[in-house]
């Protein structure tokens, strides 16, 4: 057993157990901490393939932005997991039944020894490895990577859609105004005559 | 790199896209009152790409972007009815949409964003174009689903049907990387040339497993049919559809190219998977459709017994089966733009002539439409002349011919359980007393004229079936 695999099955069990985390923890800002830890070492298992631009893009996007923000929202939300999770530990020994059965038939059917065939790298010439994939995305995958672009515009006009609203009476800002302004109906300057104080007594 | 050629080969996608874009764009600058001009900007819009469609078919089939993308008869009959059956849904939900404060800009550009997504879905010829495209069409159709944001029944059917379509999107994908593991390639021809000679049938296989999950629960089909009834019933009505009909189609050619392009040399046992399929669908979706109250639910599980009709013709894994398939999923688009159109068109502000009851006495209030809703109700239960019953015969015929006799007479006998339900909708129109507050159908005149000629048009091509056959099987002929 090389080191390699050797880093491998510890990573991939590190992905398995927190990927476990993910749809079982109680509090739901660990279980996001989970999933954080779920993609990191999936980007670990990656630069282990020699994808390096990949691993690097999941950990900057994903555990970077996406995951933080993610964050952000379930703490926000403030939701109450009890009731969301009424049947779980009636329908968990059943779910576990039927996943493991799943499992075995599978390995079975598949067999282990079809997975130990390493597949053949996909750069063959032995560039770098990011070179090749934008080499490969905007030739031979070109209208793939387009037609992603066009799902990302359906998923913005999705959003606005579904959450814009134009209330009536909510009080807004209005930039292009307040720029505009004319200090003269601002600010009144009153001219009043100069008042003598009040002595103080003693 | 792309050649001018693959560019000119993508046309009609391309100019929907900018067109799409445009549309985008200058909707923005409208006022409520003037919606009407992007109504009949994306009517417009999606006629011209039809017309592009139609004008610029090479006459051998073609390919552009390395194989990426498939131009050939197959992807053009398809194509030029998913663009009809989306205009018929943009003139038949105008009306609609505007009586509830829900004729937003954003509809038209999701529905052309999906027909967009149906265009690409049909003409892939490679696993991840499959995938895209299917994206692009359930991404938008999602947020149609939700685009009544007031409605909780509305909001809990597009949140159903977000998840259990994640769900099919991921078994998809998981049966997709199987294939790619066994074949090592993703392209749908070098698929079928790989699937011979693969060193890992049982891969193989198992990924095809996946692929006939992914593709059931696209169409709808008995046991991945739950998201149906929910959705169809919870989505504004006209959206319902959309969703209905032109995706069906694009189903359709989703099946065909994974099936028959990549996983053809598997036919013995795909054969068998979609004959459980359409057993399991002809009898779930006949029976429960007789204890609906609700129309559009009814409608629902009959979209799904009429999908199992649709598995028969591909079950047959011929030309001339998948000619009959093809042939029944146009027919079905069309019937189920008639007869969720006379729904839009009976229902008014805060009145949604849903419920099977809300049609007792149509025939006295209003003949003509209780008529066209008759025209769909025959057609859809496969009455001759009429259209539903030649495609029924079509396809009944081609499970014959591929030995499955068996599933012919299951076929027949679930033609006959749903006979039931369509006729029971035809009594209430016309045999019980209108009560409650009088129908009135709406009298938006472009409304009226495409109803009438899209119900008009099941009695025509019953009797004139010809040439839409014809094409049809030259489209599979090459």
């Amino acid at each position: 057993m090389t080191f390699q695999l050797l880093c491998f099955y510890a990573f991939a069990a590190v992905t398995t157990l927190a990927a476990l985390g993910v749809i079982t923890l109680r509090n739901s800002v660990h279980a996001v901490l989970c999933l954080v830890l779920t993609f990191f070492s999936t980007a670990a298992i990656w630069l282990l393939a020699e994808a390096e631009f990949l691993a690097v893009a999941l950990v900057v996007v994903y555990v970077g932005a996406v995951m933080v923000l993610f964050l952000f929202v379930v703490m926000m939300l403030d939701i109450k997991q009890e009731p969301l999770r009424e049947g779980f530990i009636r329908y968990l020994p059943v779910g576990i039944a039927v996943a493991a059965v799943m499992l075995a038939e599978m390995l079975a059917l598949i067999g282990v020894r079809a997975m130990a065939q390493v597949p053949a790298p996909a750069n063959p010439a032995g560039d770098s490895n990011i070179a090749w994939l934008g080499e490969t995305l905007f030739t031979r995958f070109l209208l793939p990577f387009e037609i992603a672009a066009l799902i990302l515009t359906v998923g913005i006009i999705a959003a606005v859609a579904l959450t814009l609203r134009r209330r009536e009476g909510v009080r807004h800002q209005d930039p292009a105004r307040q720029v505009a302004v004319d200090p003269r109906t601002r600010v009144r300057v009153v001219k009043m005559a100069a008042e003598r104080g009040q002595e103080p007594a003693a | 790199m792309p050649t001018l050629n693959d560019i000119l080969t993508l046309l009609p996608e391309l100019y929907l896209t900018g067109a799409v874009c445009m549309l985008l764009l200058i909707d923005v600058f409208l006022q409520a009152d003037q919606r009407w001009v992007t109504h009949w900007l994306a009517v417009l819009v999606l006629a011209v790409t039809g017309w592009l469609v139609v004008s610029g078919q090479p006459t051998a089939p073609t390919t552009a972007f390395g194989g990426m993308f498939v131009r050939d008869g197959v992807a053009e009959v398809l194509k030029v009815f998913a663009l009809l059956a989306s205009g018929i849904v943009l003139v038949l939900s105008r009306p609609y949409l505007r009586d509830r404060e829900l004729h937003l800009g954003e509809f038209y550009t999701l529905i052309l964003f999906a027909t967009l997504g149906i265009m690409l879905l049909v003409s892939a010829g490679s696993l991840v174009m499959i995938y895209l495209g299917l994206e692009l069409l359930t991404l938008s159709s999602y947020a149609l689903v939700a685009l009544n944001r007031d409605s909780r029944l509305s909001s809990e059917a597009a949140i159903k049907y977000f998840v259990l379509g994640a769900l099919a999107s991921g078994m998809l994908l998981y049966g997709m990387s199987m294939i790619y593991g066994a074949t090592g390639t993703l392209d749908l021809g070098s698929i079928r040339a790989a699937s011979a000679t693969s060193a890992h049938p049982t891969l193989l296989l198992f990924g095809l497993v996946f692929l006939i999950v992914g593709i059931g629960f696209k169409f709808g089909a008995a046991p991945f049919h739950m998201w149906l009834p929910d959705v169809y019933q919870g989505a504004p009505t006209a959206v319902t559809t959309f969703i209905g009909s032109a995706p069906k189609l694009a189903a359709f050619g989703m099946a065909y190219r994974l099936l028959d392009s990549g996983m053809g040399g598997l036919l013995v046992h795909w054969q068998e998977m979609l004959a459980v399929l359409a057993v399991l669908s002809l009898a779930i979706g006949n029976i429960v459709a007789i204890a609906q109250k609700n129309l559009k639910r009814m409608l629902a599980y009959s979209t799904i017994s009429h999908m199992g009709y649709l598995f028969l013709g591909l079950a047959n894994g011929t030309p001339a089966g998948y000619s009959a398939a093809m042939f029944y999923a146009i027919c079905y688009a069309l019937m189920a733009t008639a007869s969720f159109g006379i729904i839009l068109a009976l229902a008014r502000t805060g009145f949604e002539a849903e419920e099977i009851a809300d049609l007792k006495g149509l025939n006295q209030r209003s003949p003509w439409f209780a008529g066209l809703m008759a025209l769909a109700m025959f057609s859809l239960a496969g009455v001759p002349p009429l259209f539903g019953f030649f495609a029924k015969v079509l396809v009944l015929k081609a499970a014959i011919d591929a030995g499955m006799l068996w599933l012919a007479i299951v076929a027949i006998l679930a033609a006959i359980v749903g006979l039931y339900y369509y006729l029971q909708v035809v009594k209430v129109m016309y045999f019980d007393k209108p009560e409650g507050e009088p129908l009135r159908a709406q009298v938006d005149p472009s409304l009226r004229v495409v109803l009438s000629a899209n119900a008009l048009a099941l009695l025509v091509l019953g009797l004139w079936w010809g040439p839409l056959l014809a094409w049809c099987q030259r489209a599979f002929a090459g």
